[in-house]
């Protein structure tokens, strides 16, 4: 258990059966009055935010979460399966649960997946990962502006704004959490 | 610009006729206080203020005292708390609440001017303070006196008595009166309720409220003043209640403050404050948490 002393941003707090994370904290203590503790709150799964305010005897139940290495294996229909690195133990998440995150998963990448009470709630995926362009219109050679840009088609289906000279087949680094392109990898 | 500040501190009480004392921080029985936490130094405590040994010496026969010291609340950290923090204390006695108010329309006056005088060159760094910003607070004339009473009735939705009983008190007075008070000049909220203030002194025409006052500037408190109660025989029963009250919050009580109740038989009136300094620095430099105005934050020792 957490006491209301133990409130601080980032903590991560059981209610009611859902994870929250604080996101913002003030602690306030007016006069010779008792304590406050205001915190804005984040659910870990949908997302939701609110705000309220703790005394000091209010006690909090720890959010049982694990974070875990998995590797992504395949993906069959909107289900996509994960296997722990160390036990080898195999889950799936579904599409919509992964939101953008699959235009960035190829066969055999590593992440983190946090699992609150054993269920997958989020992954975490490496702020840069390298993808293959499968698709893109040839550089229209004359075309001198330089600061344009033309849509490619990665591996995953997954498409975005690059630099004309970007060529099909080659390999780009994209920012997983921008979703934007980085820079042209050499293998 | 802190060195400034103690060394002006301590030259405008001299100008008065204070005398400054150095009493102990670390005391075998602090004041029962039932939302103060206190935070042990072996089997002894830290205090949580000087006020017991300072008013011993206005027993001893001391008339204006004025201490600089350490303080320390455990469990308080937050963008204005720290559990170790700066405390400027003065007491006189033949007063009351109304002579301490005085005192700090004079002091923070003074402080301002010779604070300036002091950075002139400097006054680039001044530019978010709250006396020499461009928003800054108007420090002449008498400073509004306004009554938890009155307050609860002109900013929050409920009445004071209706706030008590919900137990709602300190909620409403952080989101809906204290951001109120930010008018562009300091304001004394004062006469709080009986309860919150077990070392002051009821007020003789209505004895539900006690004769105290919190100086607020900027919106943030600064300073606790009141009119000491310096009837021993009041003072051990409302330490009775208080230690009642924490015991039976599981809290952890340091017994009846015996020597200060025995010292309080020879005291008169007087009356007495705890102000802010770390605050005040904050509200000089422009700054927004007391963490960027101490020699070193607890995280960075």
């Amino acid at each position: 258990m957490y006491s209301a002393s133990d409130l601080r941003k980032g903590l991560k707090i059981q209610i009611d059966g859902n994870p929250f994370i604080v996101t913002d904290f003030e602690f306030s203590k007016p006069g010779k009055g008792q304590a406050l503790y205001r915190c804005k709150m984040r659910n870990m799964i949908s997302g939701n935010q609110f705000t309220q305010t703790y005394r000091s005897n209010d006690k909090f139940e720890k959010a049982d979460l694990d974070e875990r290495k998995m590797q992504y294996l395949y993906n069959k229909e909107s289900d996509y399966y994960f296997m722990d690195i160390e036990s080898y133990e195999q889950i799936f998440i579904t599409k919509e649960h992964l939101g953008d995150n699959i235009n960035f998963l190829i066969d055999n990448m590593e992440l983190q997946v946090l699992l609150f009470g054993g269920k997958p709630i989020d992954v975490s995926l490496p702020i840069f990962v390298n993808l293959m362009v499968i698709r893109a219109d040839p550089w229209a050679k004359g075309d001198t502006s330089g600061t344009d840009t033309k849509p490619v088609t990665v591996e995953t289906g997954y498409v975005l704004q690059v630099p004309p000279f970007v060529e099909e087949g080659e390999k780009i680094q994209i920012d997983t959490r921008t979703g934007q392109y980085v820079t042209r990898v050499k293998d | 610009m802190r060195a400034a500040l103690l060394r002006l501190t301590r030259s405008f009480f001299f100008g008065l006729g204070f005398l400054e004392v150095d009493t102990p921080v670390r005391q075998p029985v602090i004041i029962p206080e039932r939302n103060i936490i206190p935070l042990q130094s072996g089997s002894w405590f830290l205090q949580a203020s000087p006020e017991l040994c300072m008013k011993r010496l206005l027993a001893a026969g001391c008339e204006k005292i004025f201490q600089i010291c350490p303080c320390f609340r455990a469990e308080e950290r937050g963008r204005l708390h720290l559990e170790e923090f700066t405390i400027l204390e003065w007491y006189r006695t033949g007063a009351d609440y109304y002579d301490l108010m005085a005192d700090c329309e004079a002091f923070l006056r003074y402080i301002k001017e010779n604070f300036w005088l002091e950075f002139l060159d400097y006054g680039h760094l001044l530019s978010k303070s709250v006396f020499y910003g461009a928003d800054g607070v108007n420090l002449t004339g008498v400073w509004e006196r306004l009554t938890i009473a009155e307050a609860f009735t002109r900013y929050s939705s409920v009445s004071l008595e209706q706030a008590l009983e919900t137990d709602r008190f300190e909620e409403l007075l952080v989101e809906n009166i204290e951001p109120r008070l930010c008018i562009g000049s300091p304001l004394f909220l004062c006469d709080y309720p009986a309860l919150q203030g077990s070392l002051a002194k009821l007020k003789g025409e209505n004895p539900e409220v006690a004769e105290r006052f919190e100086l607020y500037l900027a919106g943030i408190e600064l300073a606790n003043g009141f009119s000491e109660l310096t009837d021993g025989s009041e003072q051990r029963q409302r330490f009775d209640d208080e230690l009642r009250h924490i015991h039976e919050n599981g809290g952890k009580t340091t017994g009846m403050p015996e020597c200060f109740l025995r010292a309080l038989d020879d005291l008169d009136r007087a009356a007495g404050i705890a102000f802010g300094l770390d605050r005040l620095l904050m509200l000089i430099m422009g700054r927004r948490t007391l963490g960027e105005v101490v020699t070193f934050t607890p995280s960075e020792l």
